[in-house]
């Protein structure tokens, strides 16, 4: 097969390819390279006994070596010390029952035992994070789709469209989440007075919930937060998505009499699968990770109904000192993470239709 | 032009824009007010009269123009940092050949899937024992080493053809010549994007800088935010005006840069986080 190129060219392309990665050498001045591909080192240097020719030989050598490790250092130090070694420690701390004054004390895996079989806290903590992430991730995701078909429709101001629709993902979510529980409050919110007004209209009397003071409607709220802040931003992913469908597909559909919903079902959908493969993950690890809309609207309240696993492990680690636990509980939120992420990628062949495998 | 379908879909287009954009029209109106029109029925959309003043004690309430200077310092600081390391790392990754290369990257790509609480407790105890709390170095060196933006700018440098480099070693160039000067113009608008979203998380970064300053002085917008609504509950003209203050340069620089905002989304499927 290589012999069928341009004769030579091809194939001493391939030799100093060859070399240069026998030799660990990626680049280099492309006279030493030529040097280098030849025959037996005595013959090798053009110049052999120039001792400043060798020097600078050596100079490059050591150079092309070792250069890469300073290329790395300034972001490898921080990524070591801020990043892998918390991974180690934060692991070893969750063995520990630890409260910063007081020397730790080791427990072992009773720690997670304890939290998995007889915390009712983190039970119903745990159960919180899980209705947040399925109430909102199937939402957002069918949201986002919905509104970036309809803005890849041509039509007109579709541009202002987005600016608007896009516009919450760049707010502060603290600023947010205060609007946010100034519109959910029970007496003089405007979500209320408009709810109230919407049944007067239909002739009905309405008392819509006192949102963030109940244990029932303070989740939903949080939840209708965490979806203005962030459909924008998915939806923008599928834009990306759908103008990468080529036109084509639905041209020949058309030809074969096809709908608007069976273009939909057998071209779109498949052909942005890929794309709902990455929004459903990337949601999925945010949502299990929700923490400043509860904070800040609702602190976690009332009775723990709004308290997700990361407020949880901010309370723990912050409020009440327990560092150990508090490591656990973090662990356990990868465990989960890296569970769900597991499973969408072993499940994604079911679903997820990829151009370059069709032939 | 004028399908029916078409005006259907904007009706709905339109009344969801107005879902979009009525909490943040709703928090600027309720800046303006006086405190006794808060309340009445039924709401102003328009205040009436309008009370500029909300503005004026906010601010001297709250020592917002040091909170803007903490949130620039620290969200300038992340992100030069982390560009300028993280693409030094990324040219070595994708362009030099070293040995252990290949694990280190590995070790890199493991971590990126570990959400941030499990680093956080460490890194506070860290910073706590360093005696860093209430420091720029507490708020801006931990988040500044990012494993994601090195990732990226890796794939970024990889989609650039090596003849590149080759033709710039034969003319002489030295390594560092051919990222600063070769590479990273080439990917300049990645790294611009790279630089927004970055600038962006971390302005609207909270739960770090939140455990790791006490004082006033020290606080970042969002986390002084929080502070002020402790402390100010029901005093929702207050709130209202200080979440604007907060906004409003975020929104002013979206609103010009928005192509910037939507091509980096499309660019490196990320966000501010």
């Amino acid at each position: 097969m290589e012999h069928e190129g341009p004769k030579g060219v091809k194939d001493t392309k391939h030799e100093t390819r060859e070399v240069r990665g026998r030799e660990g050498i990626s680049t280099g001045p492309s006279r030493l390279r030529a040097s280098r591909a030849s025959a037996p080192s005595a013959l090798r240097d053009p110049e052999p006994r120039n001792p400043a020719y060798e020097r600078r030989l050596r100079w490059y050598r050591w150079q092309r070596r070792y250069e890469g490790y300073f290329f790395l250092a300034p972001n490898i130090t921080g990524f070591l010390l801020f990043t892998a070694f918390p991974v180690i420690a934060s692991l070893a701390l969750s063995m520990f029952r630890w409260d910063l004054l007081t020397p730790p004390v080791y427990v072992g895996a009773a720690q997670f035992r304890e939290l998995l079989f007889t915390d009712p806290q983190f039970a119903r903590v745990a159960l919180n994070t899980f209705y947040f992430t399925f109430g909102t991730v199937p939402l957002r995701v069918i949201l986002s789709l919905a509104l970036a078909l309809a803005l890849n429709q041509g039509l007109r101001g579709t541009t202002a469209y987005r600016v608007v629709y896009f516009m919450p993902v760049v707010t502060s979510l603290v600023a947010a989440a205060l609007v946010f529980q100034w519109i959910f409050n029970g007496n003089f919110g405007i979500l209320n007075t408009f709810l109230r007004n919407l049944g007067d209209l239909f002739g009905l009397r309405i008392s819509p919930p006192d949102w963030l003071n109940s244990t029932r409607w303070s989740m939903p709220a949080v939840m209708i937060l965490n979806l203005w802040k962030n459909v924008g931003f998915t939806m923008v992913i599928y834009l990306a998505g759908l103008q990468a469908v080529p036109q084509e597909l639905y041209e020949a559909a058309e030809v074969d009499g096809g709908g608007a919903w069976a273009k939909f079902r057998h071209i779109t959908l498949p052909m942005v699968s890929p794309t709902t493969f990455f929004v459903v993950i990337m949601s999925l690890i945010w949502a299990f990770q929700v923490f400043e809309e509860a904070y800040i609207m609702t602190k976690g309240g009332p009775a723990f109904a709004t308290t997700t696993l990361v407020y949880y492990i901010y309370l723990n680690a912050f409020r009440w000192s327990r560092m150990g636990k508090a490591a656990a509980l973090a662990w356990l939120l990868f465990a989960v993470i890296f569970i769900f992420t597991f499973f969408q990628v072993r499940m994604q062949r079911r679903w997820v239709h990829y151009e370059a495998e069709r032939e | 032009m004028l399908q029916p379908g078409r005006i259907a879909l904007h009706v709905v287009l339109i009344a969801g824009g107005f879902f979009m954009l009525a909490p943040l029209l709703w928090m600027l109106s309720t800046s303006l007010k006086e405190p006794g029109d808060i309340f009445i029925y039924p709401p102003q959309w328009i205040p009436d009269p309008v009370v500029w003043q909300n503005y004026l004690k906010t601010v001297s309430i709250m020592p917002f123009g040091r909170f803007y200077f903490n949130s620039v310092v620290q969200a300038a600081g992340v992100t030069v940092l982390q560009l300028l390391t993280s693409s030094l790392a990324a040219f070595a990754f994708a362009r030099l050949r070293f040995r252990g290369r290949d694990l280190l990257f590995l070790l890199y790509l493991g971590t990126m899937m570990i959400p941030f609480p499990v680093t956080m407790i460490p890194n506070f105890i860290v910073v706590r024992l360093l005696g860093w709390i209430d420091t720029f170095k507490a708020l801006i060196l931990p988040p500044a080493f990012s494993a994601f933006s090195t990732f990226l700018l890796r794939q970024y440098f990889l989609s650039l053809p090596i003849e590149l480099d080759d033709a710039a070693y034969v003319d002489g160039a030295s390594s560092f010549r051919i990222w600063w000067q070769i590479l990273l113009p080439l990917t300049g608008p990645a790294v611009a994007t790279l630089a927004i979203f970055t600038f962006l998380g971390q302005w609207n970064n909270f739960l770090w800088p939140l455990i790791v300053t006490n004082s006033e002085h020290m606080r970042t917008l969002p986390v002084g935010l929080a502070a002020f609504q402790g402390q100010y509950r029901v005093e929702w003209h207050l709130l209202m005006a200080g979440s604007v203050i907060a906004l409003v340069p975020v929104l002013a620089i979206y609103i010009i840069g928005q192509k910037w905002f939507v091509r980096g989304i499309t660019l490196t499927g990320m966000g501010g986080r």
